[in-house]
């Protein structure tokens, strides 16, 4: 407990009076990564909701250097504030610890900022890129993005007497950042703030460039009541539809084994998006979406056994 | 430079550049929502658990880092802190406009039972 007290006594470096929606985790996610470093950071963020809500002009919410970039290029726009602060300390013009983080939502990451992206890790930046996975456009009006789940219901993907919400099962962005051979790679929750924080110290600790995937619960996308957020987050782990992990130099560490795997239904339940799944007619699309669970899990489990 | 809501733009720095990091705290979203979180000292546990999930900085914390009540000027009024304090009886949601009409003092005994 006493973790959390002393944590606490530090200046929040995220301010308060943002206009994200009551209830949203994106800065719960935020404020870890900042409570748990001392470093400097600097920050380039991708065009999103936290992004546009934190930094409404004149108005900005942070107390570190913070870059607004466009929806595709924060990995590029850190890549250069990294690159030169390389030559600045080559050429003694500064003797400063300085982390840099670039953070984007779903949309910023899996689809319009991937080429940023894998170009920043393929020329090894010394960088933390922290994906705050909403799983669609929510801040634009809650569009369909890769990273929408299979079925899921959004205002492109709408559920109707024909189609039933996304046909497409979600990108594994994971497994695109650890095709790029870089030393840390993670999944993340905010409900599990510790493994989290533990994470991020890693990613920011670590030579070379780190990736991290943390889910974000969106009430107004998921349609669920702003106290949920937390809750359901950690059902998305108990579901196993969320694993928590890391894969460090290519071996992979599962963080939180359920003791015991509860069904996807559970995770479906709390949320409007998934509504449909529990109607009678649709009961082969539950057992879709819990066969790609269990897929995922089962192959994340067999990597472990083999140590890959 | 403060820029202020009302500058004109040649009053802007290039880049559009804020040089007061954090001011969004003159920006007060505590009117938002119509419950909001009190807090019973009493039963607190000062686990903090509230701090760490509170989207919008809204808990107070004290020099040693405990709980120090919520900070009106900025609680939107989510439910989270409620949601996930492990004691039954150390935050509870109530209506801002129960505490109008009847007082604090009266709001809290019905709702933590005068502890
Ligand atoms: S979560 Fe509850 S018990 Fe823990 S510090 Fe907050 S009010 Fe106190
Ligand atoms: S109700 Fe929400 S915004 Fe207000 S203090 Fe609790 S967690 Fe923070």
């Amino acid at each position: 407990m006493a973790f959390l007290n002393e944590l606490a006594k530090r200046e929040e470096r995220l301010a308060p009076g943002h206009r994200l929606c009551p209830g949203c985790g994106q800065p719960i996610i935020v404020r870890a990564l900042l409570n748990i470093t001392d470093y400097e950071i600097v920050i380039a963020h991708a065009t999103g909701c936290m992004e546009v809500c934190s930094g409404l002009f004149p108005y900005t919410s942070w107390r570190v250097p913070w870059i607004h970039s466009a929806f595709e290029n924060a990995a590029a726009t850190i890549a250069g504030a990294e690159a030169m602060y390389k030559v600045w300390k080559r050429k003694g013009k500064t003797d400063k610890d300085i982390k840099f983080v670039a953070l984007a939502s779903d949309g910023g990451t899996y689809d319009i900022g991937l080429q940023a992206l894998s170009g920043a890790l393929e020329r090894w930046h010394n960088f933390l890129y922290v994906c705050i996975d909403n799983q669609a456009y929510q801040n634009t009006g809650v569009q369909r993005s890769s990273a929408s789940p299979f079925g899921s219901n959004t205002t492109t993907t709408p559920v109707g007497k024909v189609k039933k919400g996304k046909e497409q099962p979600r990108k594994d962005i994971v497994s695109i950042a650890e095709g790029h051979h870089i030393p840390y790679v993670a999944q993340g929750s905010p409900h599990a703030w510790r493994d989290l924080m533990n994470k991020m110290k890693q990613g920011l600790e670590v030579e070379g460039p780190a990736y991290l995937n943390v889910i974000q619960p969106c009430c107004l996308g998921w349609r669920f009541p702003p106290d949920m957020t937390i809750e359901v987050a950690r059902m998305s782990a108990e579901t196993c539809v969320w694993p928590l992990y890391e894969v460090i130099d290519g071996a992979i560490k599962i963080n939180y084994k359920p003791k015991k795997k509860l069904p996807i239904e559970e995770y479906f339940k709390m949320q409007g998006r998934f509504s449909h799944f529990l109607k009678p007619e649709n009961k082969d699309m539950l057992k879709e979406a819990q066969r790609l669970t269990d897929k995922q899990w089962e192959w994340l489990l067999k990597r472990e056994a083999a140590g890959l | 430079m403060k820029i202020g809501e009302k500058a004109k733009w040649d009053e802007l720095l290039t880049g559009g550049v804020i040089e007061d990091p954090g001011n969004s705290v003159n920006y007060k979203t505590g009117s938002w929502g119509i419950e909001k979180p009190i807090w019973n000292k009493d039963a607190c546990i000062n686990c903090m658990f509230c701090w760490v999930y509170c989207p919008d900085s809204a808990i107070k914390v004290d020099k040693d880092g405990n709980m120090a009540g919520i900070d009106c000027d900025f609680c939107k009024g989510c439910g989270l802190c409620v949601k996930e304090c492990p004691k039954p009886n150390a935050l509870a949601m109530v209506l801002k406009a129960d505490i109008e009409k009847k007082g604090m003092d009266v709001v809290f005994k019905e709702t933590f039972g005068g502890k």
